[in-house]
């Protein structure tokens, strides 16, 4: 019962992010709509995303934007200033979002255009037909 | 006298007065904001990126609040196109001139047999013209995608 | 469909959190995200560059390869949409 609690204690900020990510999942696959399965892969890439940056954090630790007069001066303690890594991963991750729902908005106006109907099911009636 | 009695949800979305006083007023400031978060990516947060977007941003709320025709009428298709590929050419131009000068490809320091003012300072230097390139790029991208997106291709009639 | 759709998300999930066993704890400071190339960007972000924003200095100077394919796929999702909605003028 300890093990279980001090296990929950610290590492529930990514259960949070898996359950944001099922979420999505399920959007994903169980809806019939493109535009709401659209927005189920827009939630799992901001899951995915806030997952990244939670796992850079350090306890006590300070944003990765220095005082350059006293990094001049003394040097900085690298334990105490969250990583910067993550941050910039995930600024391409969020470009990379952005372009995605671009395109795929673009391809969903021309298959409205030519099926007429924006239901899965329903699509893929006409095209076996 | 006459009273108008249909319900707010009933009347056709048309031009309004207080939305376009407004907005002619905040987008100014919008776009300085934008310029100061893209300049000062070396002291706080931001850079070319979060800049990018807050400049393309004001263009898509000038579409939005006025016309789509507006919009193009202060950032025409072609001054975009143009911006798009220069900033992507500003970027890859930048790593081909340090391969150039003799250092290797985005190596900044190598620029420095062009202006002396020390290779550590280029360094900087170098970071603060590939934002600028990088900040380009998203403007024109951020509204181009938005003016496709919401009339359909034709550039007629947009949200 | 739905049952099905339901049935293997709570798989994947129940699967995704037994594997957050071997995950470091949540602000550790020893975590091996943490440990080898970061220091480093960290420590000399300001004496090599003269950045004091270590994000930007990873992003534009340590890593600004990633940052230039970054920029061309952007402009590729532009250009991708310009070509897939427009209409030649008939």
């Amino acid at each position: 019962m300890e093990a279980i609690l001090s296990e929950i204690i610290a590492k529930y900020n990514y259960w949070i992010y898996v359950v944001l990510m099922m979420v999505g999942f399920y959007a994903m696959i169980g809806k019939n709509n493109l535009v709401k399965k659209l927005l189920g892969m827009n939630i799992f890439q901001t899951a995915i995303i806030l997952m990244f940056i939670s796992s850079g954090v350090k306890k006590g630790g300070l944003i990765p934007v220095l005082d350059k007069q006293a990094a001049l001066e003394h040097g900085v303690n690298s334990a105490l200033i969250n990583n910067p890594v993550p941050h910039v991963l995930m600024l391409t991750a969020i470009v990379v979002s952005v372009s995605v729902t671009g395109v795929a908005l673009a391809l969903m106006q021309r298959i409205y255009r030519r099926y007429g109907t924006l239901e899965e099911n329903e699509i893929l009636e006409k095209i076996d037909r | 006298m006459k009273k108008d009695h249909s319900l707010p949800q009933d009347r056709p979305i048309g031009p309004s007065l207080i939305i376009e006083v407004a907005v002619r007023i905040m987008i100014p400031f919008i776009q300085l904001f934008g310029l100061y978060v893209i300049a000062h990516g070396h002291y706080s947060p931001g850079g070319g990126f979060q800049g990018g977007v807050v400049l393309g941003a004001s263009f898509i709320l000038m579409a939005i609040a006025f016309d789509l025709k507006t919009s193009l009428r202060f950032f025409s298709l072609r001054a975009n196109a143009v911006m798009a590929s220069s900033g992507v050419f500003i970027y890859s131009g930048t790593g081909v001139l340090c391969a150039l000068m003799g250092g290797l490809f985005l190596d900044y320091s190598a620029l420095d047999a062009i202006i002396p003012l020390g290779p550590v300072e280029w360094r900087s230097m170098g970071v603060f013209v590939v934002e600028l390139g990088v900040g380009l790029a998203v403007t024109s991208i951020m509204a181009s995608l938005f003016w496709d997106l919401s009339s359909g291709g034709d550039m007629d009639k947009g949200l | 469909m739905k049952r099905i759709a339901l049935i293997s998300t709570l798989f994947a999930g129940v699967l995704l959190i037994w594997g957050t066993r071997d995950f470091p704890s949540w602000g550790d400071p020893n975590a091996p995200a943490s440990r080898h190339v970061s220091p480093t960007y960290i420590e000399r972000t300001v004496e090599e560059t003269h950045i004091p924003n270590a994000v930007t200095s990873v992003l534009g100077d340590y890593r600004g390869y990633d940052t230039m394919f970054e920029t061309v796929v952007i402009f590729c999702a532009g250009i991708v949409v310009i070509s897939v909605l427009r209409r030649p003028d008939a």
